[in-house]
């Protein structure tokens, strides 16, 4: 299968995503997924469901195990066996679809708990700073309540800022607006914005396609496991090169999904 | 926000609800009332109530039981703390994968198992008969501390399959969105699974507190004089046994709150869980 990820000259980015492949007993997921990220880039990662987007992102945290392959995080080989993924997840954050917020803290203490935990700050200072990330984002009204207490989209923007609390060099984003009620969506995606424009380097999947382009520095179409197709933003929606992409965006459009 | 309301509607309401109330209380009292009826009537009753309700030896009895009642609290209180920790120690060990420990589960695993096995009882006469026989140094032979121990090594099994529901029944994306925030696997454990897991296990945990105040009772089988042995030393030196039911009412005294508290408990868990499905 062709693969076009890695032919994106970037020289060595902040994240390198090279052939990997990864299976869930019989099934595998990804099949030689290789991917270029760079500093203060946004990807977006689309394609239908069951082609690697998720599982991909997953692996980059090490939440995954991969069968081959490398993931190099600023040089380094992160995916080999016994690696301390606790030093990965130092540098990456990632937000997942069903917000998996704490409902036994509140919100601040959501976002401070990893701070204090592991990175040792004072409790004082893990506030303050959690105080003015919630500011940032609207919620500073929202600091001492539970999150079965906020909306859907309250509780992903916390889970967004409980990530950005331990100042990820990169942040990963799971399908964040999937479980959402549509009218929801857009304090999210603000968020993001927000982000983008903040020069954080980010890796989106989305099934959000007029969003996928927006925000965007590079468009990555995944299918059966492989990146397909990457490109910039108008090139790979306006005028996709791959009949895979052809076929997954008039399917979109059918959909009436863009 | 103003309530729209129906007058006709709530009269049906109302009427129905003293109807059902009216119904209640006439079917309590037949009962009930028969129930009275048929002891009073009953050939036995005029000995039964010489014999197990006597006012005089309930007060004879009343300061020996007293001392009794506070062995048993004494007893209870100080092994619950400590079935606590032990119980909750074995749950975690045995939920732990590092293999290092597998011995420790091993051993985790076993325990339950085995005194799990064993009645309560039997395992108060191992250790109150077999352990003194041993004749160890400088091992106490009291015979209260070993079944004081029996009893905490009993419940401990029993409470740490308790806490192993609990553990398992935080969903793994909780875990997970610990270890993607940096936390490793114990601080995942400690702050994050393990507050939920003992929230959620609070209510049968308080039922078998209850069970553990019932059985201290046992105890008395090895020589200690709590509550009921105290009855017992009084109901065969006098031959009434109206102790035996100030004694059955001094525990009920200690677990009919325990037992209203479990239920609020759950109550009010039920009715969270049940606000925050409906959402904002």
């Amino acid at each position: 299968m062709k693969d076009v990820g890695g032919s994106h000259d970037t020289g060595v980015g902040v994240l390198r995503v090279q052939s990997v492949h990864k299976a869930f007993g019989e099934n595998a997921v990804l099949r030689g997924v290789s991917l270029d990220v760079d500093d203060h880039e946004v990807v977006t990662l689309i394609g239908a469901s069951g082609s690697g987007k998720s599982t991909l992102l997953r692996c980059v945290d090490l939440l995954e195990t991969i069968d081959s392959g490398s993931i190099l995080l600023d040089g380094t080989d992160i995916s080999w066996p016994g690696f301390n993924a606790n030093e990965v997840r130092r540098k990456v954050g990632i937000v997942f679809q069903s917000f998996n917020l704490f409902p036994h803290l509140t919100v601040l203490e959501n976002i401070t708990l990893a701070p204090r935990k592991v990175l040792g700050h004072p409790r004082k200072q893990a506030e303050e700073e959690g105080s003015s990330l919630l500011q940032r984002f609207g919620l500073a009204d929202r600091a001492a309540e539970y999150p079965d207490r906020l909306s859907g989209g309250q509780q992903q923007r916390v889970a967004i800022v409980r990530a950005l609390a331990m100042q990820p060099k990169i942040m990963l984003f799971d399908e964040i607006t999937s479980a959402l009620d549509p009218e929801l969506v857009g304090e999210v995606l603000d968020v993001i914005r927000e982000l983008k424009d903040a020069g954080l380097t980010m890796i989106l999947a989305t099934h959000e396609m007029s969003f996928a382009r927006e925000i965007a520095t590079r468009v990555a179409f995944l299918d059966q496991g492989v990146v397909a197709e990457l490109g910039e933003p108008d090139q790979l929606f306006g005028n996709p090169q791959e009949a895979r992409t052809q076929q997954f965006l008039a399917r979109v459009h059918k959909a009436g999904r863009i | 926000m103003t309530l729209v309301t129906d007058p006709a509607r709530e009269t049906v309401i109302r009427k129905k609800r003293r109807r059902d109330l009216l119904i209640a209380s006439l079917s309590t009292v037949v009962v009930f009332g028969a129930a009275v009826v048929v002891i009073l009537q009953s050939p036995g009753w005029p000995a039964v109530k010489e014999s197990f309700l006597n006012p005089v030896d309930a007060r004879r009895a009343f300061p020996s039981l007293v001392d009794g009642f506070w062995l048993t609290l004494k007893l209870f209180l100080t092994a619950e703390p400590v079935v606590l920790l032990v119980a909750l120690l074995i749950a975690v060990l045995r939920g732990l994968t590092a293999p290092i420990l597998a011995p420790l589960r091993i051993v985790a695993t076993l325990y339950t198992d085995i005194v799990r096995g064993i009645p309560t009882i039997l395992l108060i006469f191992l250790f109150g008969f077999g352990i003194p026989a041993l004749n160890l140094q400088g091992v106490t032979n009291e015979p209260l501390f070993w079944g004081w121990a029996a009893l905490v090594v009993s419940y401990s099994a029993y409470v740490s399959e308790v806490f192993r529901a609990g553990l398992e029944s935080v969903h793994p994306s909780q875990a997970a969105a610990a270890r993607a925030l940096g936390l490793n696997r114990y601080q995942g454990l400690r702050h994050v699974v393990l507050p939920q897991a003992t929230r959620r296990v609070i209510p049968p945990l308080l039922n078998d507190f209850i069970s553990l105040q019932k059985d201290t009772a046992l105890v008395s089988f090895l020589g200690p004089i709590e509550l009921m042995s105290a009855a017992a030393i009084y109901a065969n030196s006098k031959f009434n046994y109206t102790p035996y039911i100030v004694a059955s009412l001094f525990f009920i005294l200690l677990t009919v709150p325990m037992t209203r508290y479990a239920d609020w408990i759950a109550a009010r868990q039920r009715q969270r869980s049940q606000s925050s499905g409906a959402g904002l």
